[in-house]
């Protein structure tokens, strides 16, 4: 048998990578490092022009199937291609971006191929040549340290919490031909808001709660917009119908874990705290000086966030400026 | 139609969470559980699926004794009848060991259509749904917020970082909830009193054609857990005007924090 690897999924939309594939990549590469392996690179849908910037991620080879049929991603051709390398590569590991195509890809596809799949990893640990992931669990209030057995062991690796490695490698890029196999899911469309930072992605997000009091979030979509920044919504507000669904942070919303998040009107209730408590720095803006969120928060000032929070642009563009 | 749930009862999102002595669980005694509220879309979804094209709707769960009070809400709700699969073999099992139980006993509950939460928000694995369809060698659409049926066929639209994508497939398939899909029913008390009567069967493996091995050993395991680190309550910012205050703020995040 050959050398087994690393095989890392490369995730692509309209033919560029998402910052997810930099993450997988960067967390592969170690883990490869770790079992002493190379790294394969696998990347569907997009040129061989745009992936051989992967191998300054650590990629060894870069696997590039540039089918017209795989540039939208459908789950079954998807898992049947990716079964197919997996049966040919004999990876001893694949790891994966735990995005909305992450997800449910790694999930049908350990079903598959019988194979261990941790979720949304935090950490990634190799002993004897076992992985040991950190993963989240209850929407983040417990951290779990799960031991994978099988052969290959799965990572699904949340967005934003693997820090991206360049490398003075180059891989070498290498074109498959492949079989997308029975079919039953027919991409109709999508519809993307364009320019809209993803939350789960975000570095810096702006959230409002039941204290904006209605529907108006423009002074968190300036600050949002000026950071650079994402809005999010506690379930109150998405409850009343203020924000959409897509907000949410929370444990039946989003988890998320940015660099900056700061919470303005939200007084900070469990399921909330439990899906935003791993950002890096935390802000709080309450009128309410016992509300909860001020128990996390690394700053927090009690006022009304009307008044606060333009306030805080202007300070901000000074800064800026 | 026919229309399966797959139904987890979970603690509510509102639970304290508390690690057990052994280390590797959480504490259940004293902690309100509930239908996983990606379980609850699911319900209310198929109900009113029920109720446009007729048909039936089963619930099916994998779990202890106490989950029957979960079906029973969902029967409720407007469910037609449960099934229980109740086994202390069950409860080593992994996502995919519960994927495979609950595909055995698929085989015997006639399906068009199944709906399962996109995750329970108790191992947030997103697993179970997905393995089932795998299993059963059906199509699958996650995360969904809107779906339309019309001739044998399901259109959903699945939400995506940043939007939303539709895809279509025939039936039978399975897809997962979204939030935003529907806004779940009470159960009524006419509801409550009807469900009482509603037919609930409790099965073991063995019931089912498995048994512990076939149900596969569990190829992960919970070795500890732990609560994350602890967030000390920080800084509140004092100053002599909201200008003092908004501008402390933002030397703090610049100057000591360097996020922005």
């Amino acid at each position: 048998m050959s050398q087994q690897c690393v095989l890392a999924i490369a995730e692509q939309s309209d033919a560029a990578f998402r910052k997810i594939t930099y993450e997988v990549l960067s967390e592969g590469r170690r883990i490869a490092n770790s079992l002493g392996c190379p790294l394969t690179a696998v990347v569907l849908g997009a040129g061989e022009d745009i992936s051989k910037e992967l191998g300054e991620y650590g990629a060894d080879r870069i696997l590039v199937a540039d089918n017209q049929a795989l540039r939208e991603y459908v789950n079954d051709a998807y898992t049947n291609v990716i079964a197919d390398i997996i049966d040919k590569e004999n990876p001893c590991v694949v790891i994966l971006g735990a995005s909305t195509q992450g997800k449910e890809l790694s999930a049908r596809i350990a079903a598959r191929i019988n194979a261990p799949l941790a979720m949304d990893c935090v950490a990634v640990q190799v002993e004897n040549g076992n992985l040991v992931i950190t993963r989240p669990m209850y929407g983040g209030k417990i951290l779990a340290d799960v031991a994978l057995d099988g052969n290959p062991q799965i990572a699904a690796i949340r967005p934003n919490s693997m820090s991206i490695v360049k490398t003075a490698g180059a891989g070498s890029v290498e074109k498959l031909e492949v079989d997308l196999g029975k079919t039953d899911l027919t991409f109709v469309e999508k519809n993307l808001e364009t320019g809209k930072v993803e939350l789960t992605e975000a570095d810096v997000i702006i959230s409002g709660g039941r204290g904006m009091g209605g529907s108006d979030f423009s002074v968190i979509e300036e600050l949002a917009d000026l950071l650079k920044g994402a809005v999010g919504a506690s379930r109150s507000a998405v409850d009343e119908g203020w924000r959409p669904v897509s907000d949410q942070v929370g444990q039946t919303g989003k988890v998320v874990s940015p660099n900056l998040y700061v919470a303005c009107g939200i007084s900070g209730a469990i399921q909330h705290l439990a899906g935003m408590s791993s950002s890096r720095v935390i802000a709080a803006i309450n009128k309410d000086p016992d509300a909860p969120i001020f128990s996390k928060a690394d700053y927090g000032i009690v006022g009304d966030l009307f008044e606060i929070v333009p306030l805080v642009i202007d300070e901000t563009k000074k800064i800026k400026a | 139609m026919n229309i399966v749930v797959l139904l987890k009862q979970v603690p509510s999102t509102e639970s304290f969470i508390e690690i057990a002595d052994d280390g590797v669980s959480i504490k259940t005694d004293n902690v309100k559980m509930v239908i996983n509220p990606y379980d609850e879309f699911a319900v209310e979804e198929a109900i009113r699926l029920k109720e446009a094209h007729g048909g039936s709707v089963t619930i099916l769960s994998v779990g202890r004794e106490k989950t029957t009070e979960s079906i029973r809400t969902a029967l409720a709700m407007g469910a037609d009848s449960g099934v229980l699969i109740q086994d202390s073999a069950a409860e080593g099992c992994d996502s995919l060991g519960i994927a495979r139980i609950l595909a055995a006993a698929l085989k015997d509950i006639p399906f068009d259509l199944i709906i399962a939460g996109q995750r329970a928000v108790d191992d947030d694995n997103f697993q179970v749904g997905v393995a089932v369809a795998e299993y059963l060698k059906i199509p699958h659409v996650s995360m969904v917020i809107k779906e339309e049926i019309t001739d044998g066929k399901i259109r959903c639209h699945r939400t995506v970082e940043g939007g939303t994508v539709i895809l279509e497939t025939s039936l039978p398939a399975l897809f997962t909830t979204q939030r935003g899909l529907n806004e779940p029913r009470y159960a009524s008390l006419p509801g409550i009193m009807k469900a009482k009567k509603k037919p609930l069967d409790i099965k073991t493996l063995a019931d089912i054609g498995l048994d512990a091995e076939k149900a596969g050993k569990p190829m992960t395991k919970i070795m500890a857990v732990k609560y994350p680190p602890e967030r000390e309550g920080g800084t509140i910012i004092d100053g002599d005007s909201a200008q003092a205050k908004a501008a402390a703020l933002v030397r703090v995040l610049h100057e000591k924090a360097k996020v922005i």
